[in-house]
């Protein structure tokens, strides 16, 4: 094991994870503001309305199969009764329909971002980045899951990239098992790796807002202003008015 | 019973003269950013006509509002939540901005900067969203005054409504303004709309705002709103929408399209209800029930139990006072001449309108009978369908009998004044025949017809008790951009922390004296300096030198601001 190894397989990932988490905090208290989805429908509804679910659907199922695959021990599978040939075969089959979902969708937005003029002129130097490594991430994932699960005799990645994975969330890091791995599988670890560095400062905060309370809360919202921006401390030279009698109470009693 | 206070509006359709001053100092005061171009939080609409957005009131087409189900509860007429998640990624029924205008500028530059030639040089237009060359085809007010009509009024969703015959004639019948702001609704569609929770309606005083914050740019509210009074800014990605002018409001001041009303036609105050109510009056079986059922919501301000109960709610008892001094109450509830926009969208808005008699007193006048006549009016709405039948399917979806009944109160009131006018006897006949007194006639044509400021918009200040927590809750508005116009914070367009709203003018100000984009970047333009503050860079020539008194024959009158300072060649009027 090189010191590159290590570099690549430990401190990467945990480098990432910490940029991640401390990212998305920091952003999420200093710009609430930009926290959106930035959506251009208002610009083109007749791509979007097909690419825009396409690509997020299949991103869905994507994301579903890889807790699947990394997070679940292939013990674990095979102790309710799901063999190693039924897994191989679910997975590939359904990951390559979620791949042509996310890609197609993908795809289908690129191309609208790049030849729509409003929609082009309204993306950033970000969006233009983050959209290097997501497409990086999902073409190398593509391209293994094609080259030896597809073509090939099939890699078991649940002998070696799923076990690395849990390794590094149970801060035992085993970066042994990420040498001997496929190229194309060590280059889809990486991109997602980066992406998820990246991930906090782009328009991929909008994954955070999915609207699960929407089910829950009553339709009409009533707001006063005690619940609102008042409760939280202003910043230093930005507190509000008051006369100077509860100004100094304030600055005593507080 | 549950009282809360809601700060309404009703206009006075009459003596609308359509001059679009409402629209214009709105715009100025809160939609002249990027990203709201297109963006009209008030704008005045000739009818028949089909509005702006084209078309809006067709709600087959835009599902907006809410629909009653069989079973007799309320959904939202666009999906409910369920059906709202599923269609998160893409939007079925967003309006694109093309179905409102593309908005435009023109190239003034060139008007300048043209080379020396043989042709007069032409600010061409250009699209503020692509930059591009582009042909003007549509905007907020295409069809003003009927312009164009023949062609695009026939698909004025309440025309189609009407029989065909209708369609045909009414160029020569009748036409009237419409100025429409956001409703403020009891019952919120948009709100109800919203996956993120970021709309919601101040318990205080009813006003529907978007928390800036909060907004996630989801889009659902602009579909979910019948009027389509919220907006996306396709800059910020965030809806915006009128907000009763709030910090107007806060301290007792009208809104900005109510102010600068130049025909006086637009009175605000407060109206007590009953929030357990709404829902139930939202959800009647029959449409034409909706009228009545929302007024049954309103509270008598000036019954004792009504106050004990609003008092208990913690509402203070000058904001009651101001609840009985209400012209909302009054042109409502007492007189009964103010009629709701649209209310089969169920949304229970709250900007009422007293409808115009005008449309009917024209046909009377032009066929050369006297259009002061009590009798002869009375006759004319009865007989003139066509108007009548169109003010209905604005007002009371499609019930000709309310409309008839308030038409009728006008006409009385144009009749037993002119009687009084003319110094003849008072007339009670006329006044009985509506179901009125003569005295209350005329208190409800010094209402419509003289009434000053203080009696037009009766506005509780908000406490000081409150203030602190009132202020600056997150509203539409704190922003653009960011902590200024020119400065995008780090994640492109509008980025970082929160800025109040005193600093954020303060920015756009000083960012709106250099830049007037897009065809003359680094000009001064004084247009947009108010005066205060440092002079915009460029406009007095530089000093000879530094250190050079400006008048050295008299040191002690500039005294210690003369010399070197650092802020510049600036007189001294403008230090003071």
């Amino acid at each position: 094991m090189t010191p590159l190894d290590i570099l690549l397989w430990v401190a990467f990932p945990y480098a990432a994870a910490a940029v991640f988490i401390v990212g998305h905090i920091w952003r999420y208290r200093y710009d609430k503001f930009g926290w959106t989805t930035r959506s251009s429908q208002v610009y083109e509804n007749r791509l979007l309305r097909i690419g825009s679910p396409a690509f997020h659907l299949g991103i869905l199922f994507v994301l579903i199969g890889h807790a699947v695959g990394l997070l679940v021990p292939a013990e674990w599978l095979e102790a309710i009764g799901i063999s190693h040939e039924i897994y191989h075969i679910g997975a590939t089959v359904l990951g390559t329909a979620a791949a042509v979902l996310t890609i197609g969708g993908l795809a289908i937005l690129i191309y609208r971002r790049r030849t729509t003029g409003p929609v082009f002129l309204a993306t950033t130097r970000m969006d233009k980045t983050m959209y290097v490594f997501l497409g990086a991430t999902i073409a190398f994932g593509t391209a293994a899951t094609v080259l030896y699960q597809v073509f090939g005799a099939g890699y078991e990645y649940r002998g070696t990239v799923g076990p690395w994975t849990r390794s590094l969330i149970l801060f035992q890091p085993q970066p042994e098992l990420m040498t001997e791995v496929p190229l194309a599988f060590q280059l889809h670890v990486l991109a997602a790796t980066a992406l998820f560095a990246l991930w906090p400062f782009t328009r991929l905060v909008h994954v955070f807002s999915a609207p699960v309370g929407y089910l829950f809360r009553p339709y009409i919202v009533y707001r006063s202003g005690d619940g609102g921006r008042a409760a939280r401390p202003a910043r230093r030279g930005w507190e509000p008015m008051a006369p100077p009698e509860q100004r100094s109470r304030s600055r005593v009693g507080r | 019973m549950k009282v809360m206070a809601q700060m309404s509006m009703v206009m006075n359709l009459d003596k609308c003269i359509g001059c679009h001053t409402c629209s214009v100092t709105c715009k100025q005061a809160w939609t002249n950013r990027t990203g709201v171009e297109y963006v009209w939080f008030n704008n005045v609409e000739t009818r028949p006509g089909i509005g702006y957005p084209r078309g809006y009131e067709d709600q087959e087409r835009w599902q907006g509002g809410w629909e009653r189900t069989k079973r007799g509860r309320l959904k939202l007429k666009a999906g409910g939540r369920i059906s709202k998640i599923s269609k998160i990624f893409s939007n079925p029924k967003l309006p694109e901005i093309y179905d409102y205008y593309e908005p435009w500028t023109y190239e003034y530059d060139m008007l300048l900067n043209a080379p020396a030639g043989d042709h007069t040089p032409v600010a061409k237009p250009k699209s503020l969203i692509t930059g591009d060359d582009m042909s003007i085809s549509w905007s907020a007010n295409w069809d003003d005054n009927l312009g164009g009509s023949t062609e695009t009024a026939a698909s004025d969703p309440v025309l189609q409504h009407m029989s065909e015959h209708v369609a045909m004639e009414f160029e020569q019948t009748f036409m009237f303004y419409l100025p429409r702001i956001c409703e403020h609704c009891l019952n919120p569609s948009c709100v109800a709309s919203c996956p993120s929770g970021a709309m919601y309606k101040r318990v205080e005083d009813g006003i529907v705002l978007v928390d800036q914050d909060a907004c996630r740019g989801w889009r659902m509210c602009v579909t979910g709103c019948p009027y389509k009074k919220v907006y996306f800014n396709h800059k910020t990605g965030k809806a915006e929408k009128c907000t009763l002018c709030y910090p107007r409001i806060e301290v007792g001041l009208p809104t900005v399209c109510s102010e600068t009303c130049v025909g006086r036609l637009r009175y605000l105050g407060l109206v007590l209800y009953d929030a357990d109510r709404v829902a139930a009056a939202a959800s009647v079986e029959n449409e034409h029930d909706l009228l009545e059922s929302q007024r049954s919501v309103f509270l008598d301000p000036h019954d004792p139990a009504i106050i004990a109960a609003a008092r208990a709610e913690g509402i203070p008892d000058d904001w009651i006072d101001a609840a009985q001094q209400s012209p909302i109450w009054r042109l409502i509830q007492q007189y009964r001449v103010a009629l709701p926009l649209h209310p089969e969208y169920r949304t229970m808005p709250m900007v009422w309108y007293i409808p115009p008699l005008s449309p009917v007193v024209d046909v009377v006048a032009d066929s050369g009978a006297d259009g002061e006549d009590a009798r002869t009016l009375f006759a004319a709405i009865d007989r003139l369908r066509i108007p009548v039948e169109y003010l209905a399917g604005l007002f009371t979806a499609g019930d000709v009998q309310p409309v008839q009944a308030t038409l009728r109160k006008l006409a009385a009131m144009r009749s037993y004044m002119r009687d009084i006018n003319l110094g003849d006897e008072r007339n009670e006949s006329i006044a009985a025949s509506v179901g009125m007194t003569g005295a209350e006639i005329e208190e409800m044509y010094r209402l419509l017809a003289i009434a000053k400021y203080e009696e037009r918009y009766v506005i509780p200040t908000a406490h000081v008790e409150q203030a602190e927590a009132l202020e600056e809750i997150a509203c539409s508005l704190d922003y653009d951009g960011g902590p200024g116009m020119g400065g995008a914070g780090p994640f492109g367009s509008s980025s970082g922390p929160q800025v109040p709203v005193a600093v954020e003018n303060f920015h756009v100000l000083q960012s709106r004296q250099t830049a007037d984009r897009p065809s003359t970047p680094g000009r001064v333009n004084l247009l947009n300096w108010d005066g205060l503050g440092d002079p915009p860079e460029g406009l007095f020539p530089p000093r000879s030198g530094p250190g050079t008194p400006e008048a050295p024959g008299n040191p002690a009158a500039s005294g210690s601001t003369s010399g070197s300072g650092p802020s510049g060649p600036r007189s001294p009027e403008s230090s003071s």
